[in-house]
């Protein structure tokens, strides 16, 4: 598949409002916040996890969609809260309860969670260390670099 | 999303603060997955209710809420909390901890909810019957809802759970409808795939979920070839570990499932989208992922997660004939309050107790933080869901094994690799 072009602005739809610019951190596997994600420090403790040991922090969370534990929305929240969490999730088929862990933080906490979905096709294009800006607002999912 | 007048005055805050912050967080959910409107449930099963913290996002929430003066709409159950009621100081359990978990419990209670403390309200939910919308959180809940009792429910979770309780709807979008509940995918898994296997031992029930999950990870898989004699027992252990591997929240076991009385009827007339072979090396590669440890002493049997049903503590009792647990051993059996009270009516409980086995209700083993206070190093346990959380929940070595082993392993105080 083509390289992805710096400057190409990529098609999404929104499920959660919200800016954010950073790294991307992807996952080909589906992630589970609950019990697989330390909220206190925001590393990935899953055992099972691509992502074991890497802190999602400020960084652009992106994996095809999530699974097991319904206490992922207040781990989520929670994460937001102390301010461990990622800055914005991109996913190809989001889940509920990320979506109201982010609002239930934004009307708690004030907190910001932008939530994207994109095509399937779009996850093998992206790696880790892309630079990414969302701005859900603006209507904009741009690769950077 | 089209609003009724009287869902409208909700949001506006006619109905109350904590009324309209529940209406306008479903309603934006809503709009979100473009649900044309909301749906009335006949009832909620609350899993936000576990204490993580006291500054938590989890208890920041519920007690706002309750300082509002919420009050449900619709009869609500609430899931396991993060200590046992009445034995948290046997379980070593800090004051601080359990003055924490008093508080969620009372934010919640305020609220009008029934105090089951279970993840399996399952076991006593006969008045719920198929078609029958509601509002579930925990994962194995949910799958069971949708697969064995035929009632819709989404995947909800802490926060959308209340607020689904106390404005008594839900969008009306995911399983909630019809035609999102057809099967997709075809899974064979025909009699012979399971030879060798115990199919009795909802152990055998716990792999196969467990691999299923991780074979379709999404969507609705369709099960066919298994016994339709199917017991709770074994299809609570096959919820609960496809649950824990996949992101699925209905199963249409056909047979068993009220809207898969065959395989057609399951599939909705079409053909499925994907065809998958399910035999005994995924169970063997199920086995192998959920045991980290290669075996040795054994410090605590663990069962019931989900809580055991009445049938499956007789089940221990029986295995264990008599035989006491091994000194070096914890065997903790969590059950919940309604059959812990029939258990107490027979000879059973004092039998099991005498016998050396822990009985535990309300609560939810990987909440409590108890390598803190216990040393545990290796677990064997017949749950897919508990191998799958303990290593890092726990911080312990797991050994997946079924239910006779896992009682052998208790009377030994060892397990072979």
């Amino acid at each position: 598949m083509a390289e992805l072009v710096p400057g190409t602005d990529l098609p999404f739809r929104t499920f959660a409002e919200g800016a954010a610019c950073g790294e991307a951190v992807v996952s080909a596997e589906p992630i589970s916040f609950a019990g697989e994600f330390d909220a206190a420090t925001g590393v990935v403790t899953g055992r099972r996890s691509a992502l074991r040991g890497e802190c999602l922090t400020g960084r652009i969370l992106v994996y095809p969609h999530g699974r097991g534990s319904s206490s992922t929305s207040s781990i989520l929240a929670e994460a937001l809260r102390r301010g461990t969490a990622p800055a914005a999730i991109v996913n190809v088929s989001v889940e509920h309860i990320i979506v109201v862990g982010a609002l239930v933080a934004q009307k708690l906490f004030g907190t910001s969670l932008p939530i994207i979905a994109v095509a399937p096709e779009l996850l093998d294009r992206l790696r880790s260390g892309d630079r990414l800006e969302i701005d859900t607002a603006r209507g904009i999912f741009r690769y950077h670099a | 999303m089209k609003l009724t007048t009287e869902e409208q005055r909700m949001a506006a805050g006619e109905r109350g603060e904590a009324v309209a912050l529940a209406m306008s967080l479903l309603a934006t959910l809503g709009e979100r997955y473009d649900a044309p409107d909301m749906v009335p449930i006949k009832g909620a099963h609350v899993d936000g209710c576990i204490y993580r913290g006291d500054e938590e996002a989890s208890l920041v929430f519920a007690e706002r809420l309750a300082a509002a003066g919420a009050r449900v709409a619709v009869p609500t159950t609430l899931s396991a909390g993060a200590r046992d009621i009445e034995r948290w100081r046997e379980l070593r359990l800090p004051e601080a901890f359990a003055a924490g978990c008093r508080r969620m419990e009372q934010a919640y209670l305020s609220m009008g909810t029934v105090p089951a403390w279970t993840c399996a309200p399952y076991l006593h939910a006969a008045a719920l019957r198929v078609g029958d919308q509601v509002a579930w959180a925990e994962s194995n809940a949910i799958v069971y809802a949708n697969t064995v009792i035929g009632a819709r429910t989404a995947r909800y979770g802490d926060f959308s759970d209340i607020c689904a309780a106390l404005i008594g709807r839900v969008p009306r979008f995911d399983l909630h409808v019809t035609e999102n509940r057809v099967g997709r995918i075809l899974v064979r898994c025909p009699a012979p795939a399971l030879a060798g296997f115990d199919v009795a031992d909802p152990a055998t029930w716990s792999a196969l979920g467990y691999a299923l999950g991780a074979l379709v990870p999404d969507g609705v898989p369709v099960l066919d070839g298994l016994p339709r004699s199917a017991t709770p027992d074994q299809l609570k252990a096959l919820c609960a570990a496809l649950a824990t591997s996949g992101n699925v929240a209905l199963i249409h076991v056909v047979g068993v499932t009220p809207e898969a009385a065959t395989r057609e009827q399951a599939l909705g007339g079409r053909q499925p989208a994907r065809v998958i072979e399910l035999g005994a090396r995924d169970l063997e590669q199920a086995h192998a992922t959920l045991s980290t440890s290669s075996g040795g002493a054994v410090d605590l049997v663990n069962i019931g997660c989900p809580h055991a049903s009445f049938t499956e503590v007789e089940r221990i009792a029986d295995l264990l004939a008599g035989r006491p647990v091994a000194p070096s051993v914890q065997f903790w059996l969590k059950t919940n309050r309604a059959v812990y009270q029939r258990l107490e009516r027979t000879p059973l409980l004092a039998a099991l107790q005498a016998a050396g086995v822990t009985l535990l209700t309300d609560a939810c083993i990987m909440a409590g933080h108890y390598y803190r206070y216990w040393p545990l190093r290796r677990v064997v346990t017949n749950s897919a869901k508990y191998a799958h959380y303990a290593p890092t929940g726990m911080r312990v070595e797991t050994l997946f094994r079924s239910t006779a082993e896992c009682v052998e392993a208790a009377v030994s105080g060892s397990v072979d690799g």
